[in-house]
């Protein structure tokens, strides 16, 4: 099934609701899909494979993922963030190609053999020509390219292909079940999995989209004031820095209705805060990867408001996890040997349900029969609450014990002295590794042994931090990614070690 | 007829469309309104009327299902004809209503 379907589906149903943009100008769902097909006809002309897209966020992009669906030809979005050389090293990657490019973000690219550039204002003004009655059909195939944030080395391209995501859609959201006066705030970049899940979703959901072209607390809260947004999606760095500007403000986001958050282990003092300060909102954790096309488990509204407010620790450590998996979904934990474990044992997380690619354009990482193995460690409790501990990667070995770095982060960020922090392993001589924290100090920094006390008294001391630095900030990509590598590296360095 | 998925249909005697999600597992004849869908690039033959029996409508965004195949189709334009499997009127999935996440 094309993804544009999605669009066609909500086109035919309700043509004259708005599917795009501000309510004074926004497009409808019938111009949206009039946009797309000429969009798409235009494309056809240019020549290449793949639609590279690099650009802010707006009605382009949708028209653009449409565009390109209707064509079935991959999408690939590119982070308009990195250095100008890492950027042309991934859109020569997308040959041959034709990349639609912000007007003001061509003069960064270099000429690549196979790859066509047009503006984004000469796509717009393609789109707004007359559609033709018929596009060429083509068999859907690869939807969307993502390429991953690559801190782990060379970005990997992640592939989505129509049937993932579409499987994705039809079985999470109901076919126009949002009410017409409902806007969905769409603040994540356009490279990530989330805006182009938001893209769909949306629009199958009949619910229109404002895009803020790149985020800042400021536009966030503005936008949502002026628009009378009522759901959004922010990974956790955003919705600290969005309550911040609430509480400076004296606002509270009246026509909210419901805010998810996801892409990242949300601190417990955040949401808590979040959940005192707006609590009309509902919230929604949402735990999923690239290569699942986005959401595989959610914690919704009820369970958030019961761990709030239970005195049942079993409950109210549910706040911490990431709720149930999606019920069209399989997931297991597993042990290093492939075992299924039982309730409350850590392992990896083991995805398997049509929505999960698994696959970048360089291998395959899906068994033969479907499972998906996360990289991501943890845990589900007795009632099937998923607990996610962080990339196997980053767990800490010391003398034979594995610790995730979250579960120390989550004790430290309780200290009323500590605003941020990142735990990681050192390399060590006794005991393979030790315990390190990074941690940035709301104002005069607490004393180390302090600090180590208080994980004492919670955790054991094996897991308290033996080496303590301190900091003015901690290094986050821009879609709130800690880059623990990096501070790994630089805490591994000789001039560190004091 | 080869009901695989993705594949696109619609009723013979209504506005009806349908995408196939899971196919049967084993060949089937997939009706709307008492006749056998067509290939959704086909035109409609003007000489079929709507069977009373098969009546019950068809609405965009659900999702039918016959327990007894497997088969799955999601209706991607509303008609007056409901689904059929070789005669048999199959019904709507219940629909699990997930809190919006994206």
């Amino acid at each position: 099934m094309h993804t544009a379907l999605l669009l066609d589906m909500a086109a035919d149903a309700a043509p004259d609701r708005l599917a795009l943009g501000r309510r004074a100008d926004g497009l409808t769902f019938h111009v949206a899909r009039r946009r797309a097909r000429a969009g798409a006809a235009w494309l056809a002309g240019q020549g290449g494979e793949t639609v590279a897209f690099l650009g802010l966020n707006g009605p382009a992009l949708p028209t653009a993922l449409f565009a390109a669906g209707l064509l079935a030809r991959p999408f690939a979005p590119l982070n308009y963030r990195l250095p100008d050389a890492d950027l042309n090293k991934l859109l020569a990657r997308t040959t041959p190609s034709v990349a639609i490019v912000d007007d003001d973000m061509t003069g960064r690219l270099q000429p690549h053999p196979g790859v066509t550039v047009v503006t984004r204002s000469a796509f717009e003004a393609a789109c707004a020509a007359e559609p033709p009655d018929e596009l060429p059909w083509a068999e859907p195939d690869i939807a969307v390219l993502l390429f991953t944030s690559g801190t782990t080395g060379e970005p990997k391209a992640a592939i989505l292909r129509h049937s993932n995501l579409t499987s994705y859609v039809i079985s999470t959201v109901e076919f126009l079940g949002a009410e017409e006066d409902e806007a969905a705030l769409v603040s994540v970049p356009p490279y990530h999995v989330a805006g182009i899940s938001a893209v769909l979703t949306g629009v199958y959901g009949g619910r229109r989209i404002v895009h803020l072209e790149a985020f800042t607390p400021e536009a966030w809260v503005e936008a949502a004031a002026a628009e009378g947004i009522t759901h959004a999606m922010v990974v956790p760095t955003m919705l600290g820095r969005i309550l911040d500007i609430l509480e400076a403000r004296g606002e509270s986001l009246p026509s909210m209705r419901a805010l998810s958050y996801g892409g990242g282990r949300m601190p417990l003092p955040v949401i808590e805060r979040a959940l005192n300060l707006l609590p009309h909102v509902d919230f929604v954790n949402a735990y999923g990867l690239t290569e699942t096309s986005s959401t595989i488990a959610v914690l919704g509204p009820d369970d958030h408001r019961m761990a709030l407010y239970s005195d049942d620790e079993a409950v109210k450590r549910r706040l911490g996890s990431v709720g149930k998996p999606l019920p069209a979904l399989e997931l297991e934990i597993r042990g290093p040997d492939g075992e299924v474990l039982g309730p409350n044992q850590s392992g990896e997380i083991y995805v398997r349900g049509e929505q999960v690619s698994g696959e970048y354009t360089s291998k395959k990482v899906i068994g033969a029969d479907g499972w998906f193995a996360t990289n991501d460690g943890g845990f589900m409790d007795e009632d099937g609450y998923l607990f996610v501990e962080g990339r196997l990667d980053d767990v800490i070995v010391r003398g034979g014990e594995n610790m995730s770095p979250g579960e120390i982060e989550d004790v430290l960020r309780e200290h009323p002295g500590v605003a941020d922090v990142a735990v990681l392993g050192l390399p060590d001589n006794e005991w393979g590794e030790k315990v390190a924290a990074v941690v940035v100090a709301k104002d005069a920094p607490p004393a180390a042994d302090e600090l180590a006390a208080w994980v004492k008294a919670r955790l054991r001391s094996s897991k308290t931090p033996e080496v303590w630095a301190f900091r003015e900030a901690l290094p986050y990509n821009d879609t709130g990614k800690l880059l623990r590598r990096q501070l790994k590296a630089e805490m591994s360095a000789p001039a560190a070690a004091a | 007829m080869d009901l695989k998925p993705g594949s696109r249909w619609k009723s013979a005697v209504c506005d009806a469309e349908f995408v196939v999600v899971r196919p049967p597992k084993a060949p089937v004849s997939l009706e709307c309104g008492g006749h056998q869908v067509i290939p959704h690039a086909d035109a409609r033959p003007g000489d079929l009327v709507l069977s009373d029996a098969h009546a019950a409508g068809s609405a965009a965004g659900k999702r039918y299902t016959d327990a007894e195949t497997g088969l799955e189709a999601l209706c991607s334009k509303a008609g007056a004809g409901s689904l059929s499997v070789d005669g048999r009127a199959i019904g709507a999935a219940e629909a699990k209503k997930l809190p919006s996440s994206d």
